[in-house]
């Protein structure tokens, strides 16, 4: 089986679905004879062509309305976002219109499309391009929300984000594009949207992450002692939220700590949180911890690494979780 | 009569400068005295060695992410000579630090900006400038808003807005153009047609001939210009601010370019532009073209170019040190900026480095510390 990276195996995905599905198409800035900014898309436009994979105009909210419209019409669109700090143009379309279309009309229109967009810090990127907004949208009705952290999953989401009936925001996080190559099947194979990965068992705490900071979180547990038993999750879909993987899990440890880079307020974290008080009260042996970037805007580079949540912060507030 | 014309219109173009270093002496008249462009040419000079080790910088692992104005010298600086130091505004993208240099920006800012430093955006006070904007299209209507101030408060002054043929597709370009022209407020649109928008060429960014042409839906004057010809630069953009200071409500302008270098130093123009496209552009080089009208006229010769080029290595060579010496930010910095007054949930993430808040957060009802804390990474709030 070939070894891939989290980019590889995006593009084997888009291609696959491309091959199997005529009404899949792809637009978005710089995608095609460029290969997109991350390369996800190279090859794809010399492949299919460019009325297929289309290099866009410069405008968010275009490529965003537009697929609206290609959806409502039948098509299957997978636009491409270049980075999360510029899917504010296209706010309104995404949160609007894109997830109401099925409500509003009673479910005669739907808006079966699927949006790529880069997302995280810890590359040293310039501004706007190292924003986690994920929960803006877990918090949308109507949308669905994937975010993968490794490539084998990546392949696998992306298909069945594309096949999913309604819109779907994929987050592909930078920090992972390159950093892991790991076997992927050649062949098509779908994950289902909506359920969460235990990654590693454990029966003292619970961890809850997802994206890069899985990773992140993997290093810390390394450094655990051995003593420390500690179960992680990987939520892979945000929405919606596996609650039975998530609730289970700590009704079981009595301990959980939800890991993210965005900010703490409000954050997806504080769902969380507040379901596993909803459903594990009675089993709790301490606060719901969340180690997450702080209340503020993602810092330029240089104080990034201060910013995102490291394996020190995390194991900090594990072990102070495991004390309480 | 069933049909008439109601409307036709035309785009000029101005070139006063030759690629061959030819001026048109007439449409010279009154525009840069030899002085000027003397010191232009060298600013020139400065500015392609600042690209060039900011581009070795990046390759080096000292910076991120930057782009070049490389090739977009005399669009940059024709234009930004037209402005009154200090008193007229520019309101850039991220490819303008000529304008930004010529109108007093200490050069370091730029570097700590694209080293990933805020500080870089910490723009003097006394400087009549905007920071650095890397959302495309965002600052066009930022510069409608601080012209309308002007008006408002009856300041004899005017903004010049910079951005690139990509930006003249976002929706807040055109709402900017159509803001401009109903409130005729004095700004000055300048669209750097550089022909490429990363990878998209400006064919396929936009299906009409001109970007200049835009403007007339929105029933603003407008030009286009040789914009790698300093006099022609300086004459269009000199024209549209007095016109904008004399309530003439705001102009546009397309300064017709080349982006010699790739999009960023992230980017790599090989695998979309044609290899010939880009010999031909280096012919038309602005500095190029400037230097031979300076040798023509005698005014410049070998010597002083060493000596110009010496001086610009000189002159970046400090700015690098002053860059790379300024002393680190510290995590309070991520904080600090935030508000006028930090919230208290903010200042405790700021002392503790944490968000975790077990133990951090003696306020918490019925959530007293359990034991001594590892305080390895920052103060817990009941610490001293
Ligand atoms: C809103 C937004 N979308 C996408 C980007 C990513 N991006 C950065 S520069 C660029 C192209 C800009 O082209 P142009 O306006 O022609 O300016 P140039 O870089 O050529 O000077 C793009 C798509 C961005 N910075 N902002
Ligand atoms: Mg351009």
């Amino acid at each position: 089986m070939a070894k891939l990276d989290l980019v590889a195996a995006i593009n084997q995905a888009l291609a696959q679905e491309m091959e199997a599905d005529e009404r899949v198409m792809l637009l978005g800035e710089d995608i095609g004879v460029n290969g997109g900014v991350f390369r996800v898309t190279d090859g794809l436009q010399k492949r299919f062509g460019p009325d297929r994979v289309v290099d866009s105009p410069l405008s968010e909210s275009g490529i965003i309305g537009t697929s609206i419209g290609l959806a409502m019409a039948g098509m299957r669109p997978v636009p491409e976002l270049q980075f999360e700090g510029f899917m504010g143009p296209a706010y309104d379309q995404i949160v609007n219109q894109a997830a109401r279309c099925r409500s509003r009309t009673r479910g005669a229109f739907t808006c079966p499309l699927t949006i790529r967009v880069p997302v995280g810090g810890g590359i040293h990127a310039p501004e706007l391009h190292s924003d986690s907004p994920e929960v803006v949208y877990v918090h949308t009705p109507g949308l669905k929300v994937v975010m993968p952290s490794r490539p084998y999953d990546a392949k696998g989401l992306l298909i069945s984000a594309i096949r999913d009936p309604d819109p779907v925001i994929f987050f592909e996080p930078k920090r992972v594009y390159r950093a892991i190559k790991e076997e992927v099947p050649e062949e098509s194979y779908t994950l289902p949207l909506g359920k969460a990965q235990v990654i590693s068992e454990g029966s003292d705490l619970t961890m809850i992450s997802w994206g890069a900071m899985v990773s992140v979180c993997l290093a810390a547990l390394d450094q655990m002692p051995e003593e420390a038993s500690v179960e992680l999750i990987d939520l892979q879909t945000l929405s919606p939220l596996d609650v039975e993987t998530i609730t289970r899990s700590v009704c079981k440890t009595g301990r959980a700590v939800v890991v993210h880079e965005a900010p703490k307020t409000a954050g997806l974290g504080a769902e969380i949180s507040s379901l596993i008080q909803e459903h594990c009260f009675l089993s709790l042996e301490a606060p719901v911890q969340r180690i997450t970037g702080f209340d503020t805007s993602m810092p330029y580079y240089k104080l990034e690494k201060q910013y995102l949540p490291d394996e020190d912060r995390i194991m900090a507030g594990v072990r102070d979780c495991l004390a309480y | 009569m069933p049909k008439e014309v109601v409307y036709s219109a035309q785009i000029e173009r101005l070139q006063i400068l030759g690629p061959d270093g030819s001026v048109d002496e007439s449409l010279a008249q009154g525009t840069l005295s030899d002085g000027d462009v003397k010191y232009l040419y060298e600013q020139m000079i400065l500015c392609r060695e600042f690209d060039e080790a900011a581009f070795k910088l990046q390759r080096s692992g000292r910076m991120g992410t930057f782009p070049q104005n490389k090739g977009q010298e005399a669009a940059t600086l024709g234009a930004a000579k037209a402005l009154r130091k200090g008193i007229d505004y520019i309101v850039p993208y991220y490819r303008e630090n000529p304008a930004m240099f010529l109108h007093g920006l200490p050069m370091h800012y730029a570097l700590l900006h694209w080293m990933g430093d805020e500080r870089g955006n910490a723009i003097p006070a006394n400087l009549s400038m905007s920071p650095i904007c890397v959302a495309i299209g965002v600052q066009t209507l930022h510069a409608v808003g601080i012209a309308w101030a002007f008006k408002r408060r009856k300041e004899d002054r005017a903004v010049i807005c910079f951005f690139g043929d990509g930006a003249t597709s976002t929706g807040d370009f055109h709402e900017a153009m159509n803001f401009a022209s109903i409130l005729k407020v004095p700004v000055v649109f300048c669209c750097l047609n550089n022909q490429w928008a990363i990878s998209t060429p400006c064919g396929h960014q936009c299906a009409s001939e001109t970007f200049a042409q835009k403007a007339l839906a929105y029933g603003m004057p407008t030009i286009q210009a040789d914009g790698n010809d300093l006099f022609a630069m300086y004459k269009v953009t000199n024209d549209a601010m007095e016109r904008a200071r004399a309530g003439g409500g705001p102009s546009f302008i397309e300064a017709v370019t080349y982006r010699l270098g790739d999009h960023t130093t992230a980017d790599d123009a090989r695998r979309y532009r044609p290899a010939a496209q880009l010999e031909s552009a280096l012919k038309v080089d602005p500095i190029i073209r400037t230097r031979k009208y300076l040798e023509a006229k005698n005014l410049w010769d070998a010597t002083q170019q060493a000596a110009a080029e010496k001086k610009a290595k000189g002159i970046v060579h400090d700015v690098i040190g002053v860059a790379e010496k300024m002393p680190p930010q510290s995590s309070d910095d991520i904080f600090d900026y935030m508000y006028a007054d930090l919230p208290p949930e903010l200042q405790k993430q700021k002392q503790t480095l944490r968000t975790d808040s077990i133990g951090m957060d003696p306020t918490q009802v019925g959530l007293q510390p359990p034991r001594e804390r590892d305080t390895t990474r920052g103060k817990p709030m009941n610490a001293e």
